[in-house]
């Protein structure tokens, strides 16, 4: 299915043109936004999530098209945007499993099958394994993010999805963006970590309300990537190895 | 003038999300009034008036059916908006027992349904919810993405026809879908002579309607009706018998 994401820039905070006149995503692509706290992040993602038609105060319009035309217009108000908000629990009073296949039904998916396939792909992202009878809401927060973000992958039909900051709950945020990603839909996603930034071909930058630059990743910044990630790499390594009871020699780090 | 009924739970944002569409009008050029049903005291009326500058009236309804009070006054309340001049009229209910729905044919009737109320809340709602042309659903920040479904499937079963906006009552993120659905109805409601509700109102016609405080079968008079208790095989300790 061709889906494609369509952002007209409009005006920032001051009034100004954004400097960023047009962006277009198609399935499979994947946007960084970054930019400091208060620089307009959550405002695009606020836009893109209601589709902004030139009526949120940037101005902005965002349209979604599947085959080349605009969705049904009733489709505008229900979901075509999943969001993976910064939430770490889950309110409702149900075992996962119980709640998958309520999911499911809700989706007019068929019920049974599905709870198995999620929960195994929860586990890869998560410390200790959930099951499928364990109550929802006595889930740890990262469980809980690794449950939500199995779910939009593997359920929600949704074709874009709009992340904010994967990396805040001690799950494996490399396999977690592989795992969204990995689904042909359309991901943005607002991060404050380097090698977040530097795993989308461009990152879109923020400031006082408006689009500011879209930076492509240069040939440097994929050397760079691979010397932070190379770092970041051993922060998990001492972070698992600690956090298993073990101990950690000065030589790894050096 | 365009009026719009907003009713649900108490708490579940109705308040919140009447600021967000009537800053959104008010940026638009529109001028917005706000009338408030309730039933002890509000403050909202006053909130109305010092965070948006628009004409604002509250009616209490006190020992008075919060229904019954709110139906009895929908001739006043328009009236009044006319006065004010306003191009929209808001008018928000108390929302409180689920037995009826304040919502009055051909004027758009606006429901908020809150994500935290649970799975089972849109089969709870009743007449409140089956009847209204649009559902707001709030506080959808609060849950997943996968509850948010669960939910509005759950709002989908009772009430396929309506139109379904999430809206964030904090931001006022989704305000505009809404206002784009209400924007479609091409009411003007001149008068609500002669229009009907779309629910009956609950019947008030027992003793206690009017002010009776006593507890006990010989105070209890007019339609009363009994909890229906099971027959139990013996009289034990929790067998009891009914006089």
């Amino acid at each position: 299915m061709g889906v494609r994401l369509e952002i007209y820039g409009g005006t920032d905070r001051i009034g100004n043109r954004e400097a960023v006149e047009r962006i277009n995503l198609d399935a499979g692509d994947i946007l960084a936004v970054v930019g400091p706290t208060g620089s307009g992040k959550s405002e695009l993602l606020a836009d893109i999530e209601q589709l902004a038609d030139g009526d949120t105060p940037s101005r902005r319009i965002v349209r979604l098209l599947v085959n080349g035309s605009a969705p049904d217009a009733c489709l505008r108000a229900s979901s075509v945007v999943a969001t993976l908000s910064q939430r770490t629990n889950f309110i409702m009073d149900i075992t996962v499993g119980g709640f998958v296949d309520m999911h499911a039904a809700s989706l007019h998916k068929e019920s049974g099958a599905w709870a198995d396939e999620v929960v195994l792909l929860a586990n890869t992202l998560c410390g200790e394994p959930m099951r499928e009878n364990s109550l929802l809401q006595r889930l740890s927060g990262g469980q809980t993010r690794a449950l939500m973000i199995a779910d939009i992958a593997l359920m929600s039909d949704a074709p874009v999805v709009l992340i904010d900051e994967v990396e805040n709950a001690g799950i494996d945020k490399h396999q977690a963006l592989s795992v969204l990603c990995g689904y042909g839909k359309i991901t943005v996603m607002a991060t404050h970590d380097p090698i977040l930034m530097l795993s989308s071909p461009a990152r879109l930058v923020m400031s006082e309300g408006g689009m500011r630059s879209l930076v492509a990743v240069s040939p440097e910044e994929e050397k760079c990537r691979a010397t932070l990630s190379a770092l970041d790499a051993k922060l998990l390594y001492a972070r698992e190895l600690l956090r298993k009871g073990g101990t950690i020699q000065e030589e790894y780090f050096a | 003038m365009k009026a719009v009924i907003v009713a649900g739970p108490p708490s579940s944002g109705k308040t919140a999300v009447v600021v967000h569409m009537a800053r959104q009008l008010l940026a638009a050029g529109e001028k917005v009034a706000a009338v408030k049903f309730d039933t002890q005291s509000s403050a909202d009326p006053d909130l109305y008036e010092e965070r948006l500058g628009i004409p604002a009236l509250g009616g209490m309804s006190g020992y008075l059916c919060p229904d019954h009070y709110f139906v009895s006054n929908m001739e006043e309340a328009l009236d009044w908006g006319g006065s004010t001049g306003a191009h929209w009229l808001f008018i928000e209910t108390a929302g409180l027992c689920l037995r009826c729905a304040p919502h009055i044919e051909g004027v758009p009737a606006v429901t908020v349904v809150d994500c935290l109320g649970g799975v089972q809340t849109p089969a709870k709602m009743g007449p409140l919810l089956t009847l209204a042309d649009i559902v707001l659903l709030t506080k959808g920040d609060l849950v997943s993405q996968a509850e948010r479904e669960v939910i509005a499937f759950g709002v989908r079963s009772v009430n396929p026809a309506a139109a379904q906006h999430p809206v964030n009552g904090l931001v006022g993120t989704g305000v505009l879908g809404a206002l784009r659905a209400l924007r479609a109805f091409d009411d003007h409601a001149a008068s609500f002579e002669g229009r009907k509700l779309r629910h009956d109102m609950p019947a008030a016609i027992c003793s206690y309607c009017t002010g009776e405080r006593r507890i006990g079968h010989r105070f209890q008079a007019g339609s009363v009706e009994k909890l229906y208790v099971p027959e139990t095989e013996g009289k034990g300790a929790n067998g009891g018998s009914t006089a």
